[in-house]
């Protein structure tokens, strides 16, 4: 039964690990992976010192924090925050709506932001008529660029994400709230003293695994809003693999920067599983 | 009683209220662009639209559907969904069958397991699985598109957690009736697992659906393209050098109605699956994600 996974995997994503070695080669695709060149780490001392890449590689770092720290605090308010409602239909009404965005694509999405955030678009339109502002440069500007994307992406995943949470607080034991209750406990005490330390464990454990993505700013998402105003600001690793390596067909280059960001990500993934599991006793299979 | 007091009171109704709104806000977006589809095309290209179309037509659909490149991009999103998802779940569920048995009973389950948990952990990055494509010479073809993913770790991962919590005694029970593996896993564990594979199969097919990315690096011949991958070019980027157009054709399709509609038809199937199976997915990822 397991013959068509392995054969897939190994075509499909063991083979590009032994390509990785184009990374230390000048590859010429008419030469071949045996007779092009070898230059050892010359390609990974070019990234390191062209200052192009070490930008692209500190907004990735910086675009990927933002998204961690935020994707994790906002739903983790909001699923405290929906567990409080008592009516049953709309709080599967408010969960239905806000698990939609997960689903919708970032072409689907960048389009319509791009329509939205535009120097005239309805958002611009609504700012002027309300606060009378200047057009905001949304998409045109480095910095304004990085705070739509970490604004949007937080748009999309939030409600999915509370989904974990959710489950995670629909657990507490309820004999814990009557006891606080007896104490004299308010809500707000409840929520402090049982549901806060009730789901804090299911929040290291999320969070300790983001650690592994802390290099994927969300290819999908920059590559569908950016633009040449915001390279600068908005240049991820994987984008960057791709105008370069692909566009520009510097593959070797594009693979030294692929595997930069893969070594890294491993180390780092394999550091957070050790830590879940530490912690939290979690383990993945 | 915490609840029957006024400030709670107070903070409850201000709770319901910011809920309501910011889950209005997770649709607006997509109301505004339905808006857009429907309105004539001056307000839509003056971006005077709001909430609510202005100059009701349906002139748009009319023009995205008479356009044949599009048609033909659903065809070929519909293919690879369909190949994609039925692959690609067969694969995962063939994977974690064996893989969810004891150590005692499939000798090297760790093993095996690792190997494909490895891929999870690490992985060649765009430039080397390219060219190994090109190498197969799966260039311009639709299995460019489905066979590379067919293997997740991730999914398989969560299904071999749900077959786990399948009780032991339901397979030893057909084991002795005579059922063989391929029997015990048709009859009792597909049964079982329904949430679970629901919930794969929709994430399986929405990501079939959506993805773009490997339509437009490996189809060079844009007459192939999936249709994520077609908007992606219209819609996005509004670069149609790629795709075979009389320039009026061009002029056509880069009205505000007729991309806001074309951003529509792409978001329908999703919002046609997801209602029905989203009280599958909420079950299916909790059971697979949080353990005991």
């Amino acid at each position: 039964m397991l013959v068509p996974g392995i054969v897939l995997a190994v075509v499909f994503l063991y083979l590009p690990m032994l390509g990785l070695v184009i990374a230390f080669q000048d590859f010429k695709p008419w030469l071949g992976f045996v007779h092009s060149p070898w230059v050892g780490l010359d390609h990974f001392r070019l990234m390191l010192s062209r200052e192009d890449s070490v930008q692209v590689i500190r907004n990735t770092f910086a675009i990927a924090c933002l998204k961690i720290v935020f994707g994790l605090l906002v739903p983790f308010v909001f699923a405290l925050l929906l567990n409080e409602l008592r009516h049953m239909f709309f709080k599967r009404l408010v969960q239905t709506l806000v698990y939609l965005p997960h689903f919708m694509s970032w072409v689907i999405l960048g389009g319509i932001l791009i329509n939205l955030l535009g120097n005239s678009g309805p958002v611009n339109q609504l700012l002027s008529s309300l606060f009378g502002i200047e057009p905001v440069p949304f998409l045109a500007d480095g910095d304004w660029f990085r705070f739509t994307v970490v604004v949007s992406d937080i748009w999309k995943e939030f409600g999915f994400g509370t989904i974990l949470f959710l489950a995670a607080l629909t657990a507490v034991n309820p004999s814990l709230y009557e006891a606080a209750e007896m104490d004299g406990a308010g809500r707000w005490q409840q929520t402090l003293n049982v549901t806060i330390p009730a789901v804090t464990p299911i929040v290291i454990v999320l969070g300790t695994l983001s650690l592994g993505s802390i290099l994927n700013a969300g290819f999908d998402q920059i590559f569908n809003l950016y633009n040449a105003l915001v390279y600068d600001k908005g240049d991820i690793i994987d984008t960057f693999a791709y105008r370069v390596g692909l566009l520009q067909t510097q593959f070797s280059f594009g693979a030294a920067v692929g595997m930069f960001k893969a070594l890294i990500s491993f180390v780092l993934i394999v550091v957070a599983y050790r830590m879940a599991f530490k912690f939290a006793n979690y383990r993945i299979f | 009683m915490y609840y029957k007091s006024r400030k709670y009171r107070l903070f409850y109704i201000c709770n319901f209220a910011f809920l309501l709104v910011a889950s209005i806000a997770c649709v607006l977006p997509l109301i505004h662009i339905l808006a857009v589809s429907f309105s004539a095309k001056e307000p839509a290209n003056a971006q005077a639209v709001g909430l609510w179309p202005i100059g009701f037509n349906t002139d748009a659909y009319k023009q995205t559907f008479s356009n044949p490149n599009f048609l033909e991009s659903i065809v070929v999103s519909i293919e690879r969904v369909l190949l994609g998802t039925i692959i690609g779940m067969a694969v995962t569920i063939l994977t974690a069958y064996p893989l969810s048995k004891m150590n005692a009973r499939f000798r090297g389950r760790t093993m095996y397991t690792w190997f494909f948990v490895f891929t999870m952990l690490f992985n060649g990055g765009l430039i080397p699985t390219y060219m190994v494509i090109q190498k197969m010479h799966l260039m311009n073809s639709i299995w460019a598109l489905v066979l590379p993913g067919a293997v997740s770790a991730w999914n398989m991962v969560l299904l071999l957690n749900f077959f786990k919590t399948v009780p032991r005694e339901l397979e030893e029970a057909a084991l002795i009736d005579g059922a063989n593996h391929i029997k015990t896993l048709w009859y009792i564990y597909l049964p079982i697992s329904m949430p679970s594979l629901a919930t794969l199969s929709l994430f399986t097919m929405v990501a079939h659906w959506n993805s773009w990315f490997d339509g437009m690096i490996y189809l060079t011949d844009a007459q192939k393209w999936p249709l994520s991958t077609l908007l992606q070019t219209i819609v996005v980027t509004e670069d149609f050098s790629k795709i075979n157009m009389r320039p009026e054709d061009v002029k056509l399709i880069s009205n505000e109605t007729v991309k806001a509609s074309q951003i529509f038809i792409g978001a329908i199937p999703i919002l046609l699956v997801y209602p029905f199976l989203q009280k599958y997915f909420v079950k299916g990822m909790v059971l697979g994600a949080v353990k005991e």
